[in-house]
């Protein structure tokens, strides 16, 4: 469907048909005192010409490092294919479907994304996306907080695991509506969830996160069986590359985790600074109506054909303005549309073959950065493609040092959680050789036996 | 439209309240509401036990083409919910003054019959809404 902009007649005509002078009077129940009438930091528009170049020697100081930071975003390899499709113009400028009849192709890319990533998470229900892997955890508490309706506190509680930013996001977009976030107590040894949960009630929800921030494997079946004999609701956040290895959220324990929220970018988006990702979100059939977003659903037309339409938009900010079940939402069409090529591209095997090689690349590299005096890993048991390393010394200056001998080294936890003390995040996925975790285990023995001898 | 039932009292959003030998105060949608949603889908009730205030929202009922907030006409306390409509909430089309009814509420006080609508007067306003 092409993208048709409103000429100056049109908004001449609209704004004459509801007897408003300018577009600026739409706003006029804007107090004056909140309006600002220039943008002083914001600098003079560029033309494309410079812009152009100003990208060009911005993307040439990123230069092209070896890349071991997980951390939440990870470097995947894409299939050329994969963008090539989706930067065709019928995907590209393609966004909300709400004119059904004229949106077929669009509604049928976000009802077969829809399939996969129930399959991936053992769901009965996703909707068409959400912004991205934190956020989508932010809309997870609030939708909890409506399905478990037994449940006052608005207490949920976070495995020690959960990425800590996430839970900042979340207490940010939803801790003024009476939603308060817990850390659940951490087992110092594997850095899962401790063993011991007596005496925690009342709670509406309980957050894990698998693999965890620091790529280990939670008892997730343990946890989930003692939130849902508590009363509690459990929400999922979860990996789509480790989900084709690992049990899916919906078999979890029992009775399976009630969401499953995450961060989607793994699956066909690049790295691009930070964004944009697409978050993701499935659940279970009995708590679709509280679910936020869009969801495309199959249907059959007069003539008995197959046909694609949003459905259950009662739920939504269109139709219930401010009692809709968010008002904050989108789906991310463009990435959603990479992530569905992505899918279709490897199948369930490729993706699985992606996270076992990944899982192995990073088990190599944890063995051979162990291995180097002054270097230990912080958690026992078996991790997915990431692992927290503990350093003799602080964080910052060794992976400065690795920086200027073009590698990124990981994500230093020692900002997020000064508690770990100086704790490293490494991951190496896929796209690392042997020759380049050797060169990484290598240069950093290098650094740290160099570093040792100046401090001796 | 079929006439209206002589003993109910009516609210200007369309809701019904019929006043129980117990003293309670059964309440529901009235035919002209469910005719305007069309077929229901889904009936969100609230809890038993629950207070509720006159003029707030109490329930929520969902058609294919709009979902409508259901208004508490009283203060009071909610002490049985139509669990049927969880499965079947078409019951609201077929028998909205029956076995359609949403909620029973015990008032917290005598019922103010000048704030609500004595059939005749709910007639005269749907007749308005027509023209």
């Amino acid at each position: 469907m092409p993208f048709i902009p409103h000429t100056d007649d049109d908004i001449r005509e609209m704004l004459a048909a509801i007897g408003v002078k300018r577009i600026d009077d739409l706003f006029d129940e804007i107090p004056k005192e909140l309006l600002i009438d220039s943008l002083d930091e914001i600098p003079e528009a560029l033309n494309e010409m410079q812009i152009t170049r100003l990208m060009h020697e911005r993307a040439a100081i990123d230069g092209a490092p070896l890349c071991f930071i997980g951390a939440g975003a990870y470097e995947h390899h894409i299939p050329q294919a994969v963008w090539d499709i989706a930067t065709r113009g019928e995907y590209y400028s393609a966004y909300t479907p709400y004119q059904a009849e004229a949106s077929q192709g669009t509604l049928q890319t976000i009802y077969e994304y829809q399939t996969m990533i129930t399959a991936l998470t053992g769901h009965d229900v996703s909707n068409a996306s959400l912004y991205d892997g934190a956020s989508s955890l932010a809309e997870a508490a609030l939708m909890v907080a409506r399905s478990n309706r037994n449940v006052k506190s608005g207490r949920i509680l976070l495995a020690p695991g959960v990425n800590p930013t996430y839970g900042k996001v979340a207490a940010a977009i939803a801790g003024s509506q009476g939603i308060s976030f817990e850390r659940l107590p951490m087992d110092a040894a594997t850095g899962n969830c401790a063993a011991s949960l007596d005496g925690i009630a009342d709670v509406v929800a309980v957050v894990i996160q698998q693999p965890s921030f620091f790529g280990t494997l939670e008892d997730v079946d343990r946890l989930t069986d003692w939130a849902h004999e508590h009363g509690a609701l459990v929400v999922a956040v979860v990996n789509p590359t480790a989900l084709a290895l690992l049990k899916a959220p919906g078999h979890w324990g029992e009775d399976g985790a009630d969401i499953a929220c995450g961060e989607g970018q793994p699956l066909g988006v690049p790295l691009s600074s930070g964004g944009p990702y697409f978050g993701f979100m499935t659940c279970r059939q009995k708590h679709v109506r509280q679910m936020p977003g869009r969801i495309v659903g199959r249907t059959t037309d007069l003539d008995g054909q197959p046909g694609y339409t949003l459905t259950l938009q009662a739920r939504e900010q269109h139709i219930r303005r401010s009692k809709a079940t968010s008002n904050i939402c989108t789906n991310q069409g463009l990435m959603v549309t990479a992530a569905t090529i992505y899918m279709s591209l490897l199948g369930f095997d490729g993706l699985a073959a992606v996270a076992r090689r990944a899982q192995r690349n990073t088990a190599r590299l944890a063995a051979g950065l162990g291995a180097i005096a002054g270097v230990e890993r912080l958690f026992a048991g078996p991790h997915f493609h990431e692992v927290a390393l503990a350093l003799d010394r602080p964080v910052g200056p060794v992976l400065k040092a690795l920086a200027e001998r073009n590698i990124l080294g990981g994500f230093d936890l020692s900002g997020l959680l000064p508690e770990l003390g100086n704790a490293l995040l490494v991951c190496a996925t896929e796209t690392k050789t042997e020759a380049d975790i050797d060169t990484y285990v290598a240069t950093l023995g290098d650094i740290m036996s160099k570093e040792s001898r100046r401090l001796a | 439209m079929s006439e209206l039932p002589g003993d109910l009292l009516f609210t200007s959003e369309h809701e019904w309240l019929r006043r129980e030998d117990d003293g309670s105060v059964t309440v529901g949608i009235t035919d002209h509401a469910q005719a305007a949603l069309g077929d229901l889908v889904y009936v969100e009730l609230p809890e038993v036990g629950q207070d509720v205030d006159s003029g707030g929202d109490m329930a929520v009922v969902e058609s294919v083409k709009a979902a409508s907030d259901v208004y508490a006409p009283i203060d009071a306390n909610v002490v049985a919910v139509n669990e049927d409509l969880a499965a079947d909430p078409e019951i609201i089309n077929a028998d909205p003054y029956g076995d359609g009814w949403i909620v029973r509420l015990q008032p917290f006080a005598d019922i103010d019959e000048n704030a609500l609508l004595a059939p005749d007067a709910y007639q005269a306003l749907l007749d308005e809404e027509d023209v």
